[in-house]
């Protein structure tokens, strides 16, 4: 099960790379929780400078913009 | 405060084929697509003729004017738009905030307040953004004058602002309104800088202490940048194409009915408080550059003054509202009350110059 924290205040786009990263997930069989982070002190403490972010198993990689469906599969099956 | 999380370095990614066979075809489709626009951009002035003709108008009359303005400038404006909004897309997909962070960080005031207002209009950004961005900035070491020229330049020297001023009123004003908007980002920022009001941010801001993520290297391929601009050029498009046609329909009645002398009394050059009126207008308005800026071409053509109507565009673009009420989740009341006191003193400056230089 793999850890997936989507850091944004709620925008569309946040919404959006939640809903893509379950459908990456599915797609490649991997299980996810995905949790959401809104509050922007922690957001901040991950160090990124543009949402919605990515974080994976306490990784981020992702931040800024709508992350793309390949490299979302990519980074879930590492 | 939350528990910064192990930022490990990426492993290596395995690079797709660097050579997309694809990639041809997207860059001849593109160059096809410009130069179907070109062909378009021709044909605007025989079509506005032949919609004139068609329609059953008296000639030489007020309708007649108006619709003729309309024909031609709604086409007009929104071919222009969509090229500079697709060209800035592709612009903007060699940046992300991550590397203008990494680019300003430790930069010396001055220097760093230039480059960061110039960067503010190639980086890519949006104002449910603001504060992350913000915090993300500060916390990584930007100095605060210098995160604050590139908050106040990223959403005032904007690709609609821009496309819609060359469209409208033509390259010189367009180009006019980059070199000041970037005079006073630079200025407002240095002087907020000199200033030195980092004790009125918000404590919780002064305690983040999110070092700065690394992420993983992410490939973008030619076909990822022209994609970025056509999802660009969607997007502004399908949001501002209704304000553009009410601003131009407003403009075409503006054009054909409203009598220049009653607006150029109003808003012209020999009433010294149109600018400061003009700015006042223009903070509560949001976002909508593009339904505005057609209105501003006609009241320009019926006699009122530059200065005042880029000041007021300035207003309606740097000093919003609602990103304020965002803002002041990381900023304190006085540190806006500054910011807004040394952006619009800038402004007003822009524009009563305006209205010297441009007589």
């Amino acid at each position: 099960m793999k850890n997936v924290k989507v850091l944004g205040p709620g925008c569309k786009r946040c919404v959006a790379t939640a809903e893509m990263v379950q459908q990456a997930a599915d797609k490649i069989g991997v299980p996810v929780s995905i949790e959401k982070v809104t509050d922007y002190a922690a957001i901040a403490g991950y160090g990124i400078a543009a949402t919605p972010g990515v974080v994976i198993d306490g990784r981020v990689v992702h931040a800024g913009g709508l992350p793309k469906p390949e490299d979302l599969a990519k980074w879930l099956a590492a | 405060m939350t528990a910064p999380t192990l930022i490990s370095p990426a492993p290596g990614v395995p690079s797709r084929p660097a050579r997309d066979p694809r990639s041809a075809r997207w860059v001849a489709a593109t160059v096809a697509a410009l130069a179907g626009w070109a062909v378009l951009y021709s044909l605007l002035q025989p079509f506005a003729d032949w919609v004139v003709a068609v329609l059953p108008i008296p000639p030489a009359g007020r309708l007649h004017e108006a619709v003729a303005f309309f024909a031609y400038d709604t086409p007009k404006v929104l071919l222009l738009l969509a090229i500079v909004v697709f060209a800035m897309g592709v612009v903007r997909s060699f940046f992300s905030p991550e590397r203008t962070r990494a680019l300003l960080a430790g930069k010396r005031e001055g220097a760093g307040n230039v480059a960061a207002a110039m960067l503010g209009i190639v980086t890519p950004f949006c104002s449910c953004s603001a504060v992350p961005l913000f915090i993300g900035f500060v916390s990584a070491g930007v100095p605060l004058g210098v995160t604050f020229s590139f908050l106040i330049s990223a959403p005032m020297v904007n690709e609609v602002a821009l496309g819609l001023l060359f469209g409208l009123v033509g390259w010189k004003i367009a180009l006019t309104y980059l070199a000041f908007g970037l005079g006073v980002a630079i200025v407002a920022g240095w002087v907020i800088g000199r200033l030195h009001l980092e004790g009125w941010l918000e404590e919780w801001v002064r305690n983040v202490r999110g070092g700065v993520a690394e992420l993983p290297p992410v490939e973008v391929t030619v076909i990822d940048r022209i994609t970025a601009g056509l999802d660009a050029m969607k997007d502004i498009i399908g949001k501002v194409w209704i304000w553009i046609i009410a601003g131009i329909a407003a403009g075409a009645f503006i054009h054909g009915y409203v009598p220049a002398e009653m607006l150029a009394s109003i808003m012209g050059r020999q009433s010294w408080w149109s600018v400061p009126a003009a700015v006042l207008l223009g903070v509560p308005m949001y976002s909508n550059a593009a339904g505005i800026i057609p209105v501003v071409e006609a009241l320009i053509g019926k006699g009122a003054a530059i200065g005042t109507v880029l000041a007021f565009m300035m207003a309606v673009t740097a000093l919003s509202a609602p990103e304020m009420i965002i803002l002041r989740k990381v900023l304190s009341v006085r540190l806006i009350a500054v910011f807004v006191g040394v952006v619009a003193t800038g402004i007003l400056a822009v524009g009563f110059l305006f209205n010297l230089l441009f007589a």
